[in-house]
C-alpha cells in the first residue's frame, strides 16, 4: 500500500502533548494562571463565607446582633470604639456591620439558589424548545408569552397572599418565575446551532438526541448561559430589595443588602454611610459575578487557549 | 447495441421492457427507487398552511454496487447533497424506497436506524463547519466509537490514534482543537471520524470542493487508498467533472432534482446520450492547447428553472436544443438504452 500523503502535516509541539484532555481540563489549566478571576473568584467566596461565618462574627468580635438596638448611639458615625460601629449605626442604633454579614446571608443564598434554578429551568427548556422544534418550541414559547403577559407585581401579591413571605418562599418565586428570559437566549442560540454541520455530522455518527444536546450544543451554548448567569444573580440581588421594599419579600428585622439599601434612601444626607455599605456589596459581588463569567468565557474557548 | 430512439415515448409496453434502472443481483449495496425529497414552502403567521414545495429531489433511480464508486455530478441546487441525504435518512424521505443491504431504510424506527449508521458514513464538504470547535480531535473521532460501544479507555485512545495514522496525521494530535489544522488536515480528521465505525459505504459529499487545488489531489488519493484498503463503497458527489472523471467506476448526471443520465464512467464521458450531459461534458477544458482550441462548448440558454415549480414534462426542455413538442407535453422514461446506460430523454443521441 502506497504510503499516505503528509505534505500538509506539522509537527507537534509540546503543548499538545499535555496529558491533559477535554474541554474542562484544559479550561482549568488556563483558568489558573489567569489572576483576575482567579481573584474575583476569592473574593465572591470570601464574601460568601463570612456571611456564613456572620454568628461567629457577631458574637466573638463585635458581641452585639443584627437586631440589638442602641438608642443612645442612632446614625453613630463610623468608628471603630467599639468595633461593632465599624461602619456606623443606623437609625435605631443597629451596627451596621453585623447587619451586613446576616444581610449577605439572605441576598447571596436568593441570587444564587434562584439563579441556579432559572438557569436550570431556563437552560433545560430553551435547549428542548430550540433543538426539538415543532409542537415542543410551541409549547414552550405560548408558556413564556402567557407568564410574561402577566403583571409580575400582581403575580407576586397573590402568592405572597398564599404563602408566608421569607427568604425561602421569595427564592422559590424567584427561582420558578424568572427564568423566561434565560429560555428566549438558550433558545435562539440552539436554534443557530442546531442547523450546524457538525451538528448533522453527530447524527450520522449515531449520536441520539441527548447526547447531542449535552455534548455539542450544551458546551457551544455555555458563554451565554455564564454571561446570563452573572446579569441573573445581581438583578434577583435587587428584585430582592424591591420586592422586600413592597413587603413581599424578607420581613424586618431580618436584614438584606437590598431592603438595608432601600431603607438607607431616606437617610441619605443624614447618614450617607447607611447607603454606601449595602450598595458596596452588592457592588462588588456584581462585579465579581462578570469578572468570572468573562473568564470562564474565555477559558472555555478553544481558540484562546492558553499557549 | 444500437441507440433506441422511441417512438412512441408513452407506449406502456416499450417502457416495461426496458425502464427501471435496477439491476435485480446481489451485487447492490444500495438500491434507491423513486425518491423524493421534497421540502414544504409554508404561509401564515398562526395557522400555517402549505402553500408549495421546493422538489429537491424529484423521484431518482439509483443503485450502486458493492466496493464501486458512483459519481453523482449536477450544477448547483440541483440536488445531489439532498440525495446524499435523504439516503443516510438525515432528512426523512417525501416518497420511495432506499434499500441498503437489502434493509429498508425509510421504515427503520429511530433506534434501528440509529444502530444502521454504524455501516453507513459522510464525508462533509466544509471542514471548518463539520468539526465541533469545542471537542479536542481525540473527542471528535472517538465520538463514534463511544456512541456504538466499539472501544473504551485506553483501546479508544489507541483506535484514535491509528485512525489519525490512517489518515496522515500525527496520531499526537489527539488533544488538539479543530482550529489548530489547515482545510486539508481538517478533512483528514473528518475522513478518520467517518472511518471510526468501519463503515461500509460512505456519502462524499463534496469532500474536496472547500479545499485549495494542491491539497484536493491529496485528499483524492487518500480516499482511493482508504477505499482500496477497507473495501469501501463511495458515493461521490462533485461538480467537479475532472475529479469525478479519475475517482469514479459509473456516474450519475443530476438536473433540477432527477438523475438524467446513468452509466458507467467511460461510456458517458465518451458518449454521452443526454443533452445536458452533453452540454456539461463540453464545459471540461482540455489540456491540450491544440484540442482545446477546437473544442465545440455547448453553451445552454437561460437559467436553471425554479424547484419549487419545474416545468412540464422534460425539465430540460426549456434549455434543450433538441425539445420538440412531445417534450413539453411528455416526462421521458429512465430507459436502459445501451447495456448499463440509462437516460431520460425522447431523443437520446451523441
Amino acid at each position: 500500500m502506497a504510503t499516505v500523503a503528509r505534505a500538509d502535516v506539522v509537527p507537534a509541539t509540546v503543548a499538545s502533548r499535555r496529558a491533559s484532555a477535554g474541554l474542562w481540563t484544559n479550561a482549568w489549566y488556563s483558568l489558573r494562571r489567569d489572576r483576575l478571576t482567579m481573584g474575583a473568584a476569592a473574593l465572591l467566596l470570601l464574601l460568601a463565607a463570612s456571611a456564613i461565618a456572620a454568628p461567629l462574627f457577631a458574637q466573638y468580635v463585635f458581641h452585639t446582633s443584627f437586631e440589638e438596638q442602641d438608642l443612645l448611639h442612632i446614625y453613630a458615625k463610623p468608628t471603630f470604639d467599639p468595633p461593632a460601629y465599624m461602619l456606623g449605626a443606623d437609625e435605631i442604633g443597629r451596627s451596621q456591620v453585623v447587619r451586613l454579614l446576616y444581610g449577605g446571608q439572605v441576598s447571596l443564598f436568593i441570587g444564587f439558589v434562584a439563579a441556579l434554578m432559572n438557569l436550570t429551568l431556563g437552560v433545560g427548556l430553551g435547549l428542548l424548545a430550540g433543538y426539538m422544534r415543532g409542537a415542543v418550541d410551541d409549547l414552550i414559547t405560548w408558556f413564556i408569552t402567557t407568564l410574561n403577559s402577566i403583571p409580575i407585581i400582581f403575580l407576586l401579591l397573590l402568592i405572597t397572599s398564599l404563602f408566608q413571605p421569607g427568604a425561602l418562599t421569595l427564592t422559590l418565586i424567584i427561582g420558578v418565575l424568572f427564568w423566561t428570559g434565560v429560555t428566549n437566549f438558550v433558545r435562539g442560540q440552539t436554534f443557530a446551532l442546531r442547523e450546524r454541520e457538525f451538528i448533522t455530522a453527530a447524527r450520522t455518527i449515531g449520536a441520539a438526541t441527548p447526547r447531542i444536546l449535552m455534548r455539542h450544543i450544551l458546551p457551544n451554548v455555555l458563554p451565554l448561559i455564564f454571561v446570563l448567569a452573572a446579569i441573573d444573580i445581581g438583578s434577583i440581588i435587587l428584585a430582592e430589595s424591591a420586592l422586600s421594599y413592597l413587603g413581599l419579600g424578607v420581613l424586618p428585622p431580618t436584614p438584606s443588602w437590598g431592603n438595608m439599601l432601600s431603607n438607607a434612601q431616606s437617610y441619605a444626607t443624614r447618614a450617607p454611610w447607611l447607603v454606601v455599605a449595602p450598595g458596596a456589596m452588592i457592588f462588588l459581588t456584581v462585579l465579581c459575578l462578570y469578572l468570572i463569567g468573562d473568564g470562564l468565557r474565555d477559558a472555555l474557548d478553544p481558540r484562546l487557549k492558553a499557549s | 447495441m444500437a441507440l433506441n430512439t422511441p417512438t412512441k415515448p408513452a407506449d406502456p409496453d416499450y417502457v416495461r421492457v426496458r425502464s427501471t434502472a435496477t439491476i435485480d443481483s446481489g451485487k447492490n449495496l444500495l438500491d434507491v427507487k423513486a425518491l423524493k425529497m421534497h421540502f414544504p414552502l409554508t404561509q401564515g403567521i398562526i395557522f400555517q398552511r402549505q402553500v408549495g414545495a421546493v422538489r429537491a429531489v424529484d423521484g431518482i433511480d439509483f443503485f450502486v454496487e458493492k466496493s464501486e464508486t458512483l459519481g453523482l455530478v449536477g450544477e448547483s441546487g440541483c440536488g445531489k447533497s439532498t440525495t446524499g441525504r435523504a439516503i443516510l435518512q438525515l432528512y426523512k424521505p417525501t416518497a420511495g424506497e432506499v434499500k441498503f443491504d437489502g434493509v429498508e431504510l425509510t421504515r427503520l424506527g429511530g433506534e434501528d436506524m440509529r444502530k444502521m449508521r454504524r455501516r453507513m458514513q459522510m464525508i462533509f464538504q466544509d471542514p471548518y463547519a463539520s468539526l465541533n470547535p469545542r471537542m479536542t480531535v481525540g473527542n471528535i473521532i472517538g465520538e463514534p466509537l463511544e456512541v456504538h460501544n466499539l472501544a473504551r479507555g485506553k483501546e479508544k485512545t489507541e483506535r484514535v490514534q491509528e485512525l489519525l495514522r490512517v489518515v496522515g496525521l500525527n496520531p499526537y494530535f489527539t488533544n488538539r482543537y479543530p482550529h489548530e489544522f489547515s482545510g486539508g488536515q481538517r478533512q483528514r480528521i473528518g475522513i478518520a471520524r467517518a472511518l471510526a465505525v468501519e463503515p461500509e459505504f460512505i456519502v462524499c459529499d463534496e469532500p474536496i470542493s472547500a479545499l485549495d487545488v494542491s491539497i484536493q489531489a491529496q485528499v483524492i488519493n487518500l480516499l482511493e487508498e482508504l477505499q482500496d484498503r477497507f473495501k469501501l463503497t463511495y458515493l461521490f458527489i462533485a461538480h467537479d467533472l475532472s475529479v469525478v472523471r479519475h475517482i469514479s467506476d459509473r456516474v450519475a448526471v443530476m438536473y433540477l432534482g432527477k438523475i438524467v443520465e446513468l452509466a458507467d464512467r467511460v461510456d458517458l464521458y465518451e458518449r454521452p446520450l443526454h443533452p445536458y450531459s452533453q452540454a456539461l461534458l463540453s464545459a471540461v477544458p482540455i489540456p491540450d492547447p491544440a484540442v482545446e482550441s477546437k473544442r465545440k462548448r455547448i453553451i445552454l440558454t437561460g437559467d436553471v428553472p425554479s424547484p419549487v415549480n419545474p416545468p412540464s414534462g422534460c425539465r430540460f426542455h426549456t434549455r434543450c436544443w433538441k425539445a420538440q413538442q412531445i417534450c413539453s407535453e411528455v416526462d421521458p422514461e429512465f430507459i436502459e438504452h445501451e447495456p448499463r446506460h440509462w437516460a431520460a430523454c425522447h431523443f437520446p443521441g451523441v
